[in-house]
């Protein structure tokens, strides 16, 4: 007697998926096409001179190098806190893994407006940085400030539930066998969550490298200066200069591209492991 | 409570779940903190010192290998973390992994990953690997509790082989006594952090020093 898995009936399932790729296309597959339509319309020459503009090629190193300074503190941070909630128990550790999550129910908005509270020039310390001749608001500082606050919860969150279910125990085994704190972190925790911390680094990066609310309150659009290339496509757009501002958001489009295959690449190499390792 | 044991012997920790048996073990091995209290190898007070210098060797229920490397590099793992003035050269930590899986009846598996051994290859590897630095003392907690009778019956005749070889003093937990009376040379009875009864199986099943004693050996 042979046996067959529950499945829903056919019709379900093609209205499922159906539903589905509808969702999908529309929602996200259509604003992405569209965007390299309206960036290559009008030929690859204006593309070209749009995308290697002086204030362009400012943005685009602004936005490299914010996100250069951002995700690897967001990197350190995520795999030490995880590390503290996954493997220990202490007073307020609710409450750590709660505030690590906040970032996601704040509005963008608002955190960049918490930074200019706190650094403007009315600000709490407003007063002092002048003193000191310390620009923060609308200033790198203040960009990388934006940006670490609203991903600062990706490689935690990706590391905590994976370092939770893999427990102590190999560590310890370390431990017993004469290992001392880092040589046990270099050589067993980090091999165990190479793949979780490279997935919550590629996220931490695209949202880093694509945020927009957070960093356009503390930037101050000084065109060259503090614009990043999202910000760039707004100041294109708002001059009316649609083809440009495409053309730049093209290349965020591009990064949305590469993100995606490098992290399926990422759950096929995973998944093959943990089969492996079964 | 307090423990004496003797160099080379082989102790159980007997007792059922929340005895504390599997604690005290972690006590000795450092991985866990008394709050009060003094461990001491031979008359060197280790109570301080973290479990990477005691020089222990620990054998966990869940084998605890480490699964992105082969057996070879798990069992080698103790002597490559070593310092360098310390640590064997390449040829003699090679010779030294085959003499252990020679030991542990493994000889031609150093090349595999542990998702590909069976439980009983699995613990017979970090059997091995805790052997390796050879260690002053072996701690074991239940370490044939995740595998099946047949199996754990022959890996009991093998730990007892290996002790007699290499006489380490050696200290396990289990819950089942019918291991411990087998296996140790002195049982210690735990219930509820307390020791009842610390001796020779003969000793306990024929003179029970207390009520629990008598009822936990009974069953």
């Amino acid at each position: 007697m042979g046996t067959r898995a529950l499945k829903a009936p056919a019709g379900t399932r093609a209205a499922l998926l159906l539903i589905t790729f509808a969702y999908v296309g529309v929602m996200l597959l259509l604003p992405l096409g569209a965007i390299l339509f309206e960036a290559f319309r009008q030929g690859i020459g204006l593309w070209w001179a749009a995308v290697t503009d002086p204030d362009a090629r400012s943005a685009i190193r602004l936005t490299l190098i914010v996100a250069a300074i951002s995700v690897p503190l967001n990197t350190v941070f995520g795999v030490a806190a995880a590390w503290a909630i996954s493997k220990y128990s202490f007073p307020g550790k609710g409450l750590l893994v709660a505030l690590i999550e906040l970032p996601f129910s704040v509005s963008p908005v608002v955190s960049g407006l918490v930074f200019v509270m706190l650094f403007g020039a009315n600000g709490w310390f407003g007063p002092w940085l002048e003193d000191h001749d310390i620009q923060i608001v609308f200033a790198l500082p203040g960009l990388v400030l934006a940006t670490v606050f609203v991903t600062f919860p990706y490689v935690a969150r990706q590391l905590i539930p994976l370092m939770t279910v893999q427990g102590r125990g190999e560590e310890e085994a370390a431990l017993t066998l004469g290992a001392s704190g880092w040589r046990t972190f270099w050589r067993i925790t980090l091999p165990n969550i190479r793949f979780g911390l490279l997935y919550g680094v590629l996220l931490c990066n695209a949202r880093a490298m694509g945020e927009f609310g957070a960093v356009s309150v503390v930037s101050g659009h000084i065109r060259g200066e503090t614009n990043t290339m999202p910000l760039h496509v707004e100041v294109l757009y708002n001059d009316y200069n649609f083809v440009a501002a495409f053309s730049v958001a093209s290349l965020l489009a591009l990064l949305a591209i590469v993100t995606l295959a490098l992290k399926s690449a990422l759950e096929w190499r995973y998944r093959a492991e943990l089969e492996a390792r079964r | 409570m307090s423990l004496e044991i003797a160099g080379g012997e082989f102790v159980a920790l007997l007792g059922p779940s929340g005895s504390g048996k599997t604690t005290l073990l972690r006590i000795l091995a450092g991985l866990e903190i008394p709050e009060s209290g003094r461990v001491f190898f031979g008359d060197r007070d280790v109570t301080a010192t973290p479990a990477s210098k005691r020089g222990i060797g620990f054998v966990f229920q869940h084998y605890a290998l480490f699964g992105h490397m082969t057996v070879a590099q798990n069992i080698a793992f103790g002597l490559t973390v070593m310092s360098r003035r310390q640590r064997p050269s390449p040829i003699e930590i090679r010779r030294r992994v085959e003499q252990l899986l020679a030991l542990v009846q493994l000889p031609d598996l150093g090349g595999r990953y542990p998702s590909q051994l069976s439980g009983g290859q699995r613990q017979r590897v970090a059997l091995a690997r805790a052997l390796a630095r050879e260690p002053e003392i072996l701690l074991l907690d239940e370490p044939f509790g995740a595998l099946d009778a047949k199996v754990r019956r022959e890996l009991r005749g093998a730990l007892r082989a290996i002790h007699e070889e290499l006489g380490v003093t050696s200290v396990f937990v289990t819950h089942d006594q019918e291991e411990a009376f087998a296996l140790a040379d002195r049982v210690a009875v735990l219930n509820a952090g307390r020791i009842e009864q610390f001796a020779t199986a003969d000793a306990i099943q024929s003179q029970p020093a207390t009520d629990f004693v008598c009822q936990f050996v009974t069953e």
